[in-house]
């Protein structure tokens, strides 16, 4: 039968067991994954599998560490999430965190849009670090990403979105997130993608602020091709501020809601 | 009519824009849905509301 090792197809014997793979192909790896799952026990496999296996602390060659990153997700995810193009409105706290998710994800192409740099107040919840600040939060988030998953195309653009340009930035993406701070620009972007531009899904997020249970915040279809996440009323004001804990479970739900739309699954539940 | 699933009834001719001001909304912060279709926001007082309607609306809160 045919299996895949390391993402490379190799021919064994039918009853070829995890740990006789495991001994022919790296008798000192240190980690087994079979399908997405992780085991240290033997078992047996079948035709199709495919198996990873990892030596801690070993750089592996350029060309499979790829499969190797990859080697925890679902299988048949990574092929799909690799050939999405997703679009990110606003790269502050569910920006930063949504594009870390994806880039994680494996989407093959990202175009992260936001016109501002890296400031103290910042760091509270957004993906950023001190040496970033002054950079524009496009470049910095590139520049992360690049550490995290190099095999993903980013389009890092420093430019305020506006109802002028919105078409052009985000053209060709299959998913639209909007993820700014500011109410007013959240509507425009949310409105202009979805009157202008024919099947185009937006994934928004309203309502995170403060420390309320998280477990209001959800993730709501109200409109053909617009999902919304957050609790719909918890708004940033005097007095409530923006933490990282509520801040990324809303960024969570607009990445998985993402991912399902990139898996063609539309409903929420 | 319905408004986000609601019925309503019509009581005179009005604009979209208008009964969206009657009805207290933010104009500059919501996203608004007719019968299926998201309406260009320079477009609601073009917009003739009508009985068999079917309108959602959004409103946004700032954070992120």
């Amino acid at each position: 039968m045919y299996i895949y090792v390391n993402g490379v197809q190799n021919q064994v014997s039918d009853k070829t067991t995890l740990l006789d793979v495991k001994n022919h192909f790296n008798k000192d790896a240190d980690v087994m994954i079979l399908n997405g799952f992780q085991t240290p026990d033997d078992m047996q496999i079948k035709e199709g599998d495919n198996i990873t296996l990892i030596k801690k602390g070993e750089m592996p060659p350029f060309e499979v560490l790829e499969n190797l990153m990859m080697a925890r997700h679902t299988p048949t995810v990574h092929n799909k999430v690799k050939s999405a193009k997703v679009g990110i409105a606003g790269l502050g706290g569910l920006g930063s965190n949504i594009a870390i998710m994806l880039a994680r994800t494996g989407v093959g192409y990202l175009v992260l849009v936001d016109f501002d740099i890296v400031e103290p107040s910042n760091l509270n919840r957004q993906s950023y670090y001190i040496s970033h600040l002054g950079m524009y939060k496009a470049d910095a988030l590139k520049e992360q990403i690049k550490q995290i998953n190099p095999f993903i195309t980013v389009e890092a653009i420093n430019i305020k979105v506006d109802e002028t340009n919105i078409k052009q930035l985000f053209e060709g993406c299959d998913i639209v997130c909007e993820a700014f701070d500011n109410p007013q620009a959240k509507a425009m972007l949310v409105s202009c993608v979805l009157s202008e531009m024919q099947g185009t899904k937006v994934v928004s997020g309203s309502g995170m602020a403060g420390y309320e249970s998280a477990n209001t915040i959800k993730t709501i279809q109200s409109m053909k091709n617009f999902y919304i996440c957050g609790d719909g009323e918890t708004e940033a004001k005097v007095g409530r501020g923006l933490m990282a804990p509520r801040v990324n479970v809303c960024a969570g739900h607009q990445a998985n809601m993402v991912l399902r739309l990139i898996l063609g699954i539309n409903n929420v539940d | 009519m319905k408004v986000n699933g609601k019925e309503i009834k019509l009581q005179e001719k009005i604009t979209l824009k208008q009964f969206l001001e009657d009805s207290n909304y933010n104009l500059t912060r919501i996203a608004v849905e007719l019968n299926g279709d998201v309406v260009s926001r320079g477009k609601f007082d073009e917009i003739t509301l009508k009985d068999d309607d079917k309108v959602e609306i959004v409103s946004f809160v700032g954070g992120g």
